[in-house]
């Protein structure tokens, strides 16, 4: 497996972290009476999963020519 | 001598010799943490109800060293491509960033190691209450249930103070500053507790700033700060993030020197390079993936 492929597996990975991460932090305020602050770090949360989406995007156009393995 | 197959593939594996060693040795890094992994996760559901220390650490901070984390492998990854399109300057820019995003991980790791180190737990003989001592109301849902242990910070006690220390200083009291909740309660306890006082619109909690509580050290039973004996809990969360923190410390070496000492290389044989910075960049992504699984297993688990 190339860095690459290993990196795509990497950025998967931390999407689930990072959208996980909003849930949880969403339900931490929602229903265990977090404070203001864990909404913040919840939308924080999921705007990073967002970009790093469109980040994913472009680092795949950038190496189309570099094989998986 | 040549060394042979840096850079052309093996019939047999279908790759360089590098990256195969890498391969071997992540496999072996994968036993090592699934190890670890598996006895924290196996403690963690065997600990009886309401035993199991949590919520003790920072999670906006384990957040921002995950964000920094991400960011590092964002930046390893582009100046291996970099490389591979033969822009050396770009690659140059952009592993000093994983560099110094290594170096912040590693400082605000020391930083909440040092926070935890000042941080106590002290077990009382004589239990106190919540009626006697206001402060302590996050230490129990029961205003008269008697409470046996405190945790705060204690005043002037310094970092890993233990009782033994304290009455070889001729203490005869420490004044403790309660933390807001005790791991007892619950998430959803300390919750409906927040909620109650959103509602009665103040803040009954105490803080660290608030007044703290005299105890007499004849009236301490154990004392510990946040250090690996305190409990399994911190046994296992230091012996895994200080696994992780050598392991970063690890991959910070290797980038520097290929950045720097080795970066000549480039001008003899580049493509012999560009695999040395794959090689150590999968490395670099194996250490950043077992913090993606550490983060939320410690942190919020």
């Amino acid at each position: 497996m190339s860095l690459k492929a290993f990196h795509l597996l990497f950025i998967a990975a931390a999407e689930l972290l990072l959208f996980g991460f909003a849930g949880y932090e969403n339900y931490r305020y929602w229903e265990l009476g977090g404070s203001r602050f864990d909404l913040w770090i919840g939308f924080a949360s999921s705007l990073v999963g967002f970009v790093l989406l469109i980040y994913a995007w472009f680092f795949l156009r950038k190496t189309k020519d570099i094989g998986l393995i | 001598m040549k060394i042979p197959y840096t850079t052309e593939i093996r019939e047999d594996t279908g790759l360089y010799n590098g990256k195969v060693g890498m391969w071997l040795f992540l496999a072996s890094e994968v036993m090592l943490f699934g190890a670890l992994f598996s006895a924290y996760v196996l403690l963690r559901i065997g600990a009886r109800e309401g035993e199991w220390p949590h919520g003790l650490l920072n999670i906006p901070i384990g957040a921002f060293n995950t964000l920094v984390l991400i960011t590092s492998s964002m930046t390893v990854a582009m100046s291996w491509t970099a490389l591979k399109m033969g822009n050396f300057s770009l690659y140059r820019k952009l592993q000093v960033v994983t560099l110094a995003c290594a170096v912040l991980f590693l400082g605000v790791k020391a930083w909440e190691y040092s926070e935890k180190f000042h941080h106590y737990e002290i077990w009382l003989n004589e239990p106190l209450t919540a009626q006697e001592y206001p402060q302590l109301a996050g230490h129990s849902t029961d205003l008269n249930a008697p409470i046996t242990s405190i945790i705060g910070h204690i005043d002037d006690a310094g970092s890993f103070a233990t009782l033994a220390s304290l009455q070889e200083q001729g203490k005869s009291t420490v004044e403790i500053h309660p933390d807001e909740f005790h791991y007892r309660l619950s998430a959803r306890e300390q919750g409906q507790r927040r909620k109650a006082e959103r509602a009665a619109g103040g803040a009954a909690a105490t803080s660290h700033a608030q007044a703290g509580i005299p105890i007499d050290v004849s009236n301490i039973a154990r004392l510990s700060a946040f250090v690996p004996k305190h409990s399994t809990f911190f046994a296992m969360y230091f012996t895994l993030t200080g696994l992780h923190a050598l392991h970063v410390l690890g991959g910070v070496l290797a980038f520097a020197y290929i950045l720097w000492p080795a970066s000549k290389m480039w001008r003899q044989d580049p493509e012999r390079y560009t695999n040395s910075i794959e090689v150590t960049g999968l490395f670099w992504h194996f250490v950043d993936l077992v913090w993606i699984f550490a983060f939320p297993v410690l942190y919020l688990l």
